[in-house]
């Protein structure tokens, strides 16, 4: 195997519990592996924001604009320099391959937050058409088939606006970019690939809130 | 409505696609336009990879290696297509892609009546192996090797086989596997044939277009090139990565006109060229030397035991404390050469702690590491010719292209394997570059001779002999 970041052969250390139980192969080797940061320790009961408050200030903003429509994010890793690289190389340049580095944290990370609503139907972030055009693949998809639960594409989305160009306050005060397909009575989680000012996700709950879903979830890969 | 693309646009087209091999978003066309000139059969549709006995190559880069090679879910045919990893830099090659070339009416390039302002004067060494280089160019050969040791002055040797092709009209590219070259080489380039215009791509340069009769660019960036050109020079074709990567001579091959001349430079041919130059398969002339006629420095070693644990508790050598306090000129700057970035930063500290206790340097500004990852790196380069820094730790990445006047070099565990018999003969190269102090003294401290430092030696002996020194 060879890493699939820095293309360093990747040579397995062999001990008692691996001889016996063969692990999965690393995608990453211990060096790349090791720049990534999961978040640990206190976080924002509501976003997954790494904090030492129980709702931080952006929760609590966003619970007083009584748009108050989701009922949690969670997500499994902070937005460091490294994985600024990462995922604009698999993103923006396509590597699609690149999704594996982040499978078995991914997966695992889902089963803690949200192993218990069986019942929860997965709901990949779309893209526009055109940039879904320009890229071959949307990476919300990709990382919801990692997922045990049903995964359902029922949103569209209208405008093309890239969201990493924009302005916190310029994010926040568009209109609602999507429109939904088919109406979901079951909670639903939002999947996507990072959760920074949170809007993209509220507008897609308030979305299947109005169309009557009874609970919002959402699940990111990064917390921007 | 939509207006069909003016004779003006035409050429200009022409001179930007012509010579290339490019995704669809690499034409600045319409959607209109891009696809009139393909039913006009100006651009041509070229498969983006190829089957070869059951495996894929990348028909941009030439990598078939299956591990970097890799599949996605394309959603606009809902099929699953392999893409290559190598190359993806520079835009994703996928099986849905397709690239693109130029088959209209071929532009013509300038003809020069004088281009060369150059006004410096070549010695006798140099001028000879300059009029081989330019014989080859004009009777066309189809390779020619100058192999011309660290310090020859290769750069200037090149200029009258550069006017001799721009007289003929003919296209140039000066190609070499590191940026910083392209960077240093782009001035002076610039200044010898002033009313030419000159560009440079790397990764980072400004101007990506590559539409200028004479080009400089790194080998990498040859891959967005196909039958461009019809002389082709690779500076240091034994460096990092062009001797390590396939796609780099792949990119240089694809990149040359059917009647083309390239022509190789280097200070330390690698074994296959030797091989080559052996069995008169590849035509070579040899400047054995330096511009200013002294011989080069022969490095010396030294001996330390236990040396990478000593390194490793930030402990600097005795003998080396012992040839800083009494070597003979002490005004010289001294670069020090380490196998690892995190050995540099691990000894940047100490070093300078050390300079300073013995009055080498006044202040801890005076000395600094430099690494390939290093966002200063150019500063910090230019502040050491400056002489505003007098020690300047580095890894390999200034092993080789650059000129420093007087410095003494040593390098700290000598024995790393990323100090090959040719990374070891450039840095000896980079003392006594200058004709007010063309000595130097190059110190390799390890703890067990290798293979490589005897041949370094070896062949810095022989170089030395071949150019008349006893």
């Amino acid at each position: 195997m060879h890493c699939l970041w820095c293309d360093e052969e990747i040579i397995p250390s062999v001990n008692w519990g691996n001889l016996l139980l063969p692990s999965r192969p690393a995608s990453l080797c211990e060096k790349c592996e090791s720049e990534l940061e999961q978040i640990e320790g206190d976080r924002c009961r509501k976003c997954s924001r790494k904090t030492a408050e129980v709702v931080c200030r952006d929760c609590q903003w966003w619970e007083s604009q009584k748009r108050n429509v989701l009922a949690g994010n969670y997500s499994v890793y902070t937005y460091n320099a490294f994985m600024r690289e990462i995922i604009a190389k698999w993103k923006y340049r396509g590597d699609y391959i690149l999704r594996n580095v982040f499978a078995e944290v991914f997966t695992e990370g889902y089963y803690q937050a949200f192993g218990k609503k069986k019942d929860a139907i997965i709901i990949p972030i779309p893209l526009s058409e055109n940039r879904l055009k320009e890229r071959g693949f949307n990476q919300a998809e990709a990382l919801a088939a990692f997922l045990p639960n049903q995964s359902k594409s029922l949103l569209a989305r209208i405008d093309s606006e890239k969201q990493s160009k924009k302005s916190r306050k310029q994010r926040i005060t568009r209109k609602n970019p999507f429109t939904l397909k088919e109406t979901l009575n079951k909670p639903a989680i939002l999947v996507d690939d990072i959760y920074t000012t949170g809007t993209t996700i509220r507008h897609a709950a308030e979305l299947l809130k109005q169309n009557g879903c009874p609970e919002v979830y959402s699940y990111t890969l990064i917390r921007g | 409505m939509v207006v069909p693309l003016n004779r003006q646009e035409l050429m200009d087209l022409a001179k930007n696609v012509t010579g290339k091999l490019l995704l669809r978003q690499e034409i600045p066309l319409s959607a209109f336009h891009f696809t009139q000139a393909v039913e006009q059969k100006f651009i041509r549709a070229v498969p983006s990879f190829t089957k070869k006995h059951f495996t894929l190559q990348c028909n941009r880069c030439g990598n078939n290696e299956k591990r970097l090679m890799a599949q996605y879910p394309c959603s606009i045919c809902n099929k699953t297509h392999s893409y290559c990893r190598k190359c993806i830099a520079m835009g994703r090659v996928s099986e849905c892609t397709m690239l693109y070339e130029w088959s209209g009416p071929v532009p013509e390039w300038k003809i020069h009546a004088d281009p060369c302002t150059w006004k410096g004067t070549l010695t006798e060494a140099q001028q000879k192996a300059a009029d081989r280089i330019a014989s080859a160019v004009v009777n066309k050969e189809k390779e020619l090797l100058s192999w011309a040791v660290c310090g020859a002055g290769k750069t200037e040797m090149l200029f009258p086989a550069i006017t001799i092709a721009l007289k003929q009209g003919k296209r140039i590219c000066l190609a070499t596997p590191r940026a910083d070259v392209v960077r240093e080489l782009q001035p002076r380039i610039q200044q010898a044939f002033s009313d030419v215009t000159v560009q440079a791509l790397y990764g980072g340069s400004k101007d990506k277009k590559g539409t200028a009769q004479l080009i400089l660019a790194t080998t990498h960036q040859l891959l967005r090139f196909k039958q461009a050109f019809d002389v082709m020079i690779i500076d240091e074709i034994d460096a990092f990565p062009f001797h390590a990567e396939p796609s780099l001579s792949f990119a240089a091959e694809r990149a040359i006109k059917l009647d083309s001349t390239t022509i190789y430079l280097t200070a330390t041919p690698r074994k296959q060229q030797l091989k080559r130059i052996r069995n008169n398969l590849l035509p070579h002339i040899f400047v054995p030397r330096r511009f200013h006629s002294y011989p080069l420095p022969v490095p010396q070693m030294k001996q330390v035991s236990q040396l990478k644990s000593q390194l490793k508790k930030k402990e600097l050598p005795p003998s080396f404390l012992k040839w800083l306090l009494i070597r003979k000129h002490p005004q010289r700057q001294i670069l020090v050469f380490v196998p690892t970035v995190s050995l540099a930063d691990h000894l940047s500290v100490p070093l300078t702690d050390l300079l300073i206790s013995y009055d080498i340097i006044t202040s801890k500004q005076q000395a600094s590491t430099v690494h390939a990852s290093d966002g200063d790196r150019e500063e910090k380069v230019q502040s050491f010719r400056d002489r505003d820094l007098f020690m300047l730790l580095t890894t390999t990445i200034l092993e080789r292209g650059v000129t420093f006047p007087s410095v003494d070099v040593i390098i700290l565990d000598a024995g790393h394997h990323v100090f090959d018999q040719a990374a070891i003969v450039q840095i000896a190269g980079r003392a006594g570059r200058s004709t007010d102090d063309p000595f130097g003294d190059v110190l390799l401290f390890h703890d067990g001779k290798t293979e490589a430092m005897v041949e370094a030696v070896e062949s810095i002996r022989k170089m030395n002999k071949r150019g008349g020194f006893a």
